[in-house]
């Protein structure tokens, strides 16, 4: 199938005011006459729930936690970017687009870059106007501080907790709407069937997870803003509760699914420190503009760290990159502690480990400063490993983190299904292989706050839909899929737990798909997958029923989805033979262990397309284009 | 470690509940939800129902886990969420009691898990800056005082736990709803509709059923996110404020 990305024509800085002054509008008195569901209430989710009810449309949004303030864009640290110049450094527009493109090792859209590039300075003003607590300056102007893979500070902060307060700034927004009665919310309710009716995407079926009850919810379009696939490795800094399943189900119905072998492994996470672990902590990229990172230069040396002399150290980035050094973007980062580990260098228990170092930040600035920084963040190392980061380092490791692959959207965020959108993370378009840290909660936000809005709107002015019966096949067929699933997995009563086979997908995983892949690895990986989706649909243990709050069959739909998902994300990893970004196959690496992209072959976008159970996806392809940059190995030396 | 676990089991918002004793084992790393996952493995693995209890991001940032340890919300670590206590601050052989928050306005729905959703209707009363998408000015239009800008982040740091509530003999929202007022009372932005924001937030707490706050002071010493007293002391004062300016409002409405 040709896939037509509906990219503007005409010179890169024009293409989105083009593409507005296209677009066709509704008439105010007929916007409430539309429903859109927007499912997820994170950053993009929230903030698209709340300007689409602010236009007057009638939005129903979607929560699987018990309140839309609790979606995993909370726990995101550091901080967000935008093209303001208010540190008179040299940034542009331009710059902030050729970064992220760059950043993401050449395998993003032009287009799609450039917008958020252009939106991101109208994210801060929304955002401060909403009473988000940016950090300022003495004079009362806002503050910056610098991000990896960067020469310019563009982020904007609020202290370590810059997520939080986004995401309760979109919040209160969606709140506002709420009372005025243009958004219902239905929270503790989760997304588990796409309706589609003559190839249109025209609701969901969800389930309640209080009562148990499954319901159809019709309309217009529907959004998808659910987040990223990282737990398909089962541990990773993502929250318990985030899955893929809406996605994955959406793809089932005929959405194309992107790359998904582009994730992105964090470098600065608490290591892991045993087998009941449930999850990964991530410390933030922000740590890394006063923190220097280091190993020993001796193998097994087991000294605590303060006795090892400056001239016994390894500050490897500074060493490997010197004009980046420790701002190295994160899947270099990751890759470079990766190989120090594997030379026998790594330190803690483990051997999984390397040192982030503040002592010089502190000896520089004072313990009062770096606390003012990154107090929080220091309080949670802490809390989680018994150890004082202001005493002696910090001890780091890489883990999952973010998922640059997804939903493949065109230019205006719709999926080659007409009226599904895909917004945020859960689409592939902004980050190409590799995101750069503080540009998640940018895209999240700019998608949310300043694309859907015009491009739902531009879709639903075009009419062409017909009405939908609450009786029709299509809805009563979705909603016996959502049923029939939970009750067969609670009719298997086997012997193991979900997260037994939960973890044990992640296992092969991280092995196998993980930082480094081979052709042989994902073979394994490939082999193994299918194994476990078989013993899972015949041994797993779902108690209790689906009548009530039974948070064992919520967990089991998921990890059925993701032993279905992972296959597809291994079997896209071997199809993609080169490296790039986060995707590093060690076939594909140059002398020194970069990653080595082969754009003769591989500069497009792998849409994988559903074929039904059992079969393989097809490869449809959507080949980048740039026409304003030229490609170039990436260099941060 | 060993420890004995006595927990709050009900099978639904309308059905009674009872303590029930189970044993399990622990190490020191573990966090206490992974504690408890330990012992849900084994519950399913010998046919009974796993303990029901809420978390999400267990990076105490959600603010979706919670529940009270022996009497405290949140466990005996101070300013901690339970998702973010570990193992070492317990030893062998202990007991522990654990409920889900106590408070009329928060309902049981299972075990350890109940409906907060009377805090997003607080919200939704006024906790907000009504600023349409695109309407904005350039930020640096607008300078803040460094000082009142940390402090309104102090109280923007609210996590929407709960834990406050369950800590108060009276069962007040006053610390989670004043946070609310004093961040956004704090911002030059938030002035426009700060009357009406005391006022409808302030109505919103007592139609949920919350009680009154007679500081007693509990919640500061529970909030993991470390939001102050000072915040209700904010919160009265725009409330008085609000009263009086609405008088005023009317008193000028009716001679004309």
């Amino acid at each position: 199938m040709s896939l037509n990305s509906r990219i503007p024509s005409g010179p890169l800085d024009q293409k989105w005011s083009t593409a507005k002054k296209e677009m066709k509008l509704v008439n105010p008195a007929n916007k409430r006459k539309h429903t859109v569901i927007v499912v997820g209430t994170g950053l993009a989710g929230a903030s698209a729930s709340a300007s689409l009810g602010e236009m007057g449309y009638n939005v129903l949004s979607f929560a699987f936690q018990d309140s839309p303030r609790r979606a995993h864009s909370i726990a995101a640290q550091g901080g967000i970017n935008a093209a303001k110049n208010y540190q008179n450094d040299g940034d542009s527009v331009y710059r902030l687009f050729y970064d992220t493109i760059k950043g993401g090792d050449f395998r993003a859209r032009e287009a799609n870059v450039y917008r958020l590039a252009e939106i991101s300075a109208n994210i801060i003003d929304q955002c401060t106007a909403q009473g988000v607590p940016f950090a300022r300056e003495y004079g009362g102007t806002l503050a910056n501080r610098s991000f990896g893979g960067a020469q310019v500070s563009r982020t904007f902060y609020a202290r370590g907790q810059t997520g939080q307060q986004l995401l309760l700034g979109a919040y209160s927004a969606l709140s506002k709407q709420i009372a005025v009665g243009t958004v219902k919310q239905f929270s503790r309710t989760e997304m588990l069937e796409l309706i589609v009716v003559d190839g249109r995407a025209r609701g969901i079926v969800t389930r309640d997870l209080v009562s148990g009850k499954i319901q159809s919810h019709l309309a217009d379009a529907v959004v998808l803003a659910t987040g990223g696939y990282g737990n398909a490795f089962y541990l990773s800094t993502n929250a318990k509760g985030s899955n893929a399943t809406a996605a994955w189900r959406a793809h089932r119905k005929g959405a194309f699914f992107a790359n998904p072998c582009y994730t992105q492994i964090h470098p600065t996470c608490i290591p892991k420190s045993g087998d009941y672990q449930s999850k990964l902590t991530l410390m933030s990229e922000s740590l890394r503009n006063d923190g220097r990172i280091w190993v020993p230069k001796k193998k097994g040396d087991t000294r605590s760290p303060d006795q090892i002399p400056e001239a016994e150290r390894d500050y490897y980035l500074e060493r490997v990159y010197p004009s980046y050094g420790n701002l190295a973007p994160r899947d270099v980062s990751s890759r470079q502690a990766k190989y120090r580990c594997d030379e026998g260098l790594g330190v803690g228990p483990s051997g999984l480990g390397v040192y982030l170092d503040f002592s010089e930040a502190i000896g520089r600035l004072g313990q009062k400063v770096i606390a003012e920084r990154y107090g929080n963040l220091f309080d949670m190392y802490e809390k989680i490993t018994g150890e004082n980061p202001y005493q002696v380092p910090m001890r780091i490791y890489p883990a999952v983190h973010y998922a640059m692959g997804g939903l493949w959207v065109d230019y205006e965020l719709m999926s080659n299904l007409p009226g599904l959108f895909v917004l945020g993370e859960a689409n592939f378009s902004d980050h190409g292989a590799n995101r750069l840290g503080a540009s998640a909660l940018m895209q999240g936000l700019g998608d949310g706050y300043f694309v859907a809005p015009y491009t739902v709107s531009n879709y639903l002015a075009q009419g062409g839909r017909v009405k939908v019966d609450a009786g029709a096949a299509a809805v009563k067929d979705a909603e016996k899929e959502a049923t029939g699933r939970a009750e067969k997995l609670l009719a298997v009563k086997g012997k193991r737990t979900v997260d037994s086979f939960h973890r044990e997908l992640g296992n092969v995983m991280w092995e196998n798909v993980g930082m480094a892949r081979s052709a042989e690895s994902l073979n394994k990986a490939l082999k193994r997958i299918p194994e476990i989706r078989d013993e899972f649909w015949k041994n797993v243990s779902v108690p209790g029923t689906g009548a009530e709050l039974n948070q064992e069959l919520e967990k089991a739909g998921r990890v059925a989805d993701f032993l279905e998902f992972a296959e597809l994300l291994a079997w896209d990893a071997l199809q993609r033979n080169e490296s790039c970004g986060g995707h590093f196959r060690v076939e594909y690496q140059t002398p020194d262990g970069e990653a080595l992209r082969n754009d003769a072959d591989y500069a497009y976008v792998a849409a994988w397309e559903w074929k039904g159970e059992g079969k393989r996806q097809e490869l449809n392809k959507e080949p980048l284009v740039f026409e304003n940059i030229h490609l170039a190995t990436r260099s941060y030396k | 470690m060993k420890l004995t676990l006595d927990i709050w089991r009900q099978k639904g918002a309308s059905d009674a509940g009872r303590f029930e004793t189970y044993t399990v084992e622990a190490n020191e790393h573990m966090s206490f939800l992974e504690m408890l996952d330990v012992l849900n493995q084994e519950l399913i693995g010998s046919g009974k129902e796993p303990v029901a209890f809420d978390s999400d991001c267990r990076e105490g940032i959600c603010g979706m886990c919670g529940f009270v340890v022996n009497g405290v919300p949140h466990g005996p670590v101070d300013n901690t969420t339970i998702c973010q206590t570990h193992m070492r601050h317990f030893h062998d052989g202990e007991r522990l009691r654990l409920e889900p928050w106590r408070a009329a306005a928060f309902p049981v729905l299972k075990d350890l898990v109940v409906d907060r959703s009377a805090f997003d209707r607080i919200i939704q009363a006024g906790g907000f800056i009504s600023v349409r998408t695109g309407s904005a000015v350039d930020s640096n239009a607008m300078l803040v005082e460094k000082n009142k800008s940390d402090r309104a982040m102090t109280n923007a740091a609210c996590i929407g736990c709960g834990a406050c509530v369950a800590s108060c003999p009276n069962a007040a929202a006053a610390l989670f709803t004043g946070a609310k007022i004093a961040h956004l009372g704090l911002l030059p932005q938030g002035q426009p509709e700060r009357t009406d924001r005391a006022l409808n937030m302030v109505a919103q707490m007592g139609k949920e059923g919350f009680g009154h706050c007679t500081t007693i002071g509990e919640c500061e010493a529970n909030c993991p996110a470390h939001i102050k007293l000072e915040a209700i002391a904010q919160m009265n004062g725009d409330f008085l404020r609000a009263v009086f300016a609405k008088r005023e409002e009317s008193a000028g409405g009716g001679a004309g």
